[in-house]
């Protein structure tokens, strides 16, 4: 089972304080530290685990910088068999044309699925795996927990809302979105990702794709980003721990629920 | 005529809910625009769904056969880009859910329309759609405009707007046949499961003692669950928690779990992710503890508490144990 991922290097935004940018259109992120999209790195995870199982190779796409080559050198100490960056070359590119070069990549490429994540947390759009699959023709699923490969099909479980499943058999190649949850990604060390530059990694560039200009153009684009307005959230227990757990308790006990 | 197209979502034989907000935000859109409310139903060969949707819009595009019972994703795709280029709309609305997910990216490819995707809020500025959407896990909001196009896609996300009863309608039924050159789909859906029956209930809890990904550990599990016991509580908690199988989908809070309705829901380390705070809409009194003092979740909560959880949750225990 040949099996393509695509993965993306995200800032960390959890517990941080973050500040818009000069020109209003993003969050400033240089202060940053940064790490795989946690949803591509189960993508990635369940990626190598099916390449363990069944055989095959494992090939982890960028597009991105020097610095992204951080979420390919991860692939390849987890097990990615070959790693490919796409260079930008300064390019602002939406999910549109991301997935476009993406399908330009792949289309060079022997595979029977395609891995990507539900989304990433920075934008969270969720847009990029589906428009792949849709640039290349292929049968997609959104949100998938389970893959179980057969002969040229895959019984796949979709998640949907309040708890419900679906089950289903999609035929291959096939590209799939993974959701959190769908397997225990293993650990790896700063060590192995060291070792895992020694690997090949090819670099492409953006204007070697044959691509048209409108094939890249952006179809939407950010005005502004701004945080949420102060007001309206909750009322804030001051002091410590104790102070704090004496408010807890006589605001319980106030509702009527016993302790 | 300007034409606003809702994707009307249904399972099981059921309007889901998204459906009606969606047509709400539409039947608004609409009166600003002196627009047109159009439903699109893809759906099974009978089912009460048509009456429901035709007093909130006024034109339904109905297509009917066995495969579109329930969503279908190469047969949704092919049928509503064909009905796209047919009858040309303004704006296409699509839930943000799980069956929008995978379809409205590839509609958007299919029919070369600009797409924003989890919008929350939808204007219409000189003849363009504008949205707002959150990012960075609900840290901050962003404005988003589209590139001029024939029409535009954007995907709604589940509670941005009420389901209001509107006065639309009685819709003239348009039918649509599944053309006799529609490709087989390549994927079937086998069979629907419920993945989160277990032991517990937590629907059905008077308290919640919730955890998510501050939790930290499974280890640390016990702790807490030892003062949900001590309250007189049940143990719930977010998505990261079931994600790390520290506890059983049973007890997961949210959109891909259950919505809960207790009198008191204690949040301790979790940050608030929208999909989480649907859940918990029905909640009495939420109180939140979370290091993090830019948590979404103390803009949902009545109470908050800036603090590390494991502090909090051992001076409670003290303090209930007098």
């Amino acid at each position: 089972m040949n099996i393509v991922v695509c993965a993306k290097r995200v800032p960390i935004t959890q517990e941080v304080d973050l500040e818009i940018d000069q020109n209003g259109k993003d969050i400033k992120k240089d202060a940053l530290p940064f790490t795989i999209n946690e949803w591509d790195n189960y993508a990635l995870e369940e990626a190598v685990r099916l390449k363990e199982r069944l055989g095959g190779t494992v090939t982890a796409i960028t597009v991105g910088d020097e610095e992204d080559e951080e979420v390919l050198r991860r692939a390849q100490a987890m097990g990615a068999d070959r790693a490919i960056r796409v260079a930008p070359d300064g390019r602002a590119l939406d999910a549109f044309g991301l997935s476009g070069i993406l399908a330009q990549v792949i289309r060079e490429i022997d595979f029977d699925l395609i891995l990507t994540g539900v989304q990433a947390e920075d934008d969270n759009y969720g847009l990029i795996g589906i428009m792949l699959a849709e640039h290349l023709n292929l049968a997609h699923a959104a949100v998938v927990t389970a893959i179980e490969p057969e002969e040229r099909t895959a019984k796949i479980k979709v998640e949907l809302e309040g708890g419900l499943d679906e089950i289903s058999r999609i035929n291959l190649p096939a590209l799939l979105t993974i959701q959190t949850g769908i397997n225990e990604p293993r650990y790896v060390s700063v060590m192995a990702v060291r070792k895992a530059r020694k690997k090949e990694l090819e670099v492409r560039d953006i204007n070697s794709l044959g691509l048209a200009p409108e094939e890249l153009s952006p179809r939407i684009m950010t005005l502004e980003v701004y945080p949420p307005a102060d007001t309206g959230g909750a009322v804030m227990l001051e002091g410590g721990p104790p102070r704090i757990a004496e408010e807890i308790i006589r605001i319980v006990r106030e509702t009527g629920v016993n302790l | 005529m300007t034409d606003i197209f809702v994707v009307i979502e249904h399972r099981l034989g059921e309007l889901r809910e998204i459906s009606l907000q969606m047509l709400t935000k539409a039947d608004e859109l609409g009166r600003k625009l002196s627009g047109r409310v159009t439903a699109v139903l893809l759906a099974g060969p009978e089912d009460g769904l048509d009456d429901e949707i035709a007093a909130r819009a006024d034109r339904l595009i109905v297509c009917r056969h066995d495969r579109l019972r329930n969503y279908d994703s190469d047969w949704s795709k092919e049928l509503l880009s064909r009905i796209i280029a047919d009858h040309q709309p303004f704006l296409t609305l699509i839930g943000h859910t799980p069956w929008g997910l995978d379809l409205a990216p590839a509609l958007a490819v299919k029919t070369g329309r600009p797409l924003a995707t989890d919008c929350l809020e939808i204007t219409v500025t000189d003849g363009r759609p504008e949205v707002i959407r959150q990012i960075y896990g609900g840290k901050m909001f962003s404005r988003i405009a589209f590139q001029e196009a024939p029409g535009y896609l954007i995907t709604v996300r589940p509670g941005a707007f009420p389901a209001e009863q509107i006065q639309r309608g009685p819709a003239e039924v348009v039918k649509v046949e599944v053309p006799a050159d529609l490709a087989q789909s390549r994927r079937e859906v086998i069979e629907y499961v419920d993945s989160s029956a277990g032991e517990v209930d937590i629907t059905q809890a008077e308290l919640l003692v919730s955890i998510g990904r501050g939790v930290g550990d499974e280890e640390n599990i016990p702790l807490v669950r030892e003062l949900a016991d001590l309250m007189g509580g049940t143990l719930s908690c977010s998505r990261p928690v079931v994600d790390k199988h520290w506890l059983p989908k049973a007890h997961q809070v949210g959109t891909s779990g259950k919505s809960v309705k207790p009198k008191v829901y204690l949040a301790l380390g979790i940050s608030g992710a929208f999909q989480h705070l649907a859940g918990i809409g029905g909640a009495g009194l939420v109180l939140a503890v979370n290091k993090d003092e830019k948590a979404p979740i103390f803009r949902a909560a009545d109470y908050g508490a800036v603090a590390d959880l494991f502090e909090v949750v051992e001076a409670l225990k003290e303090q209930l144990k007098g």
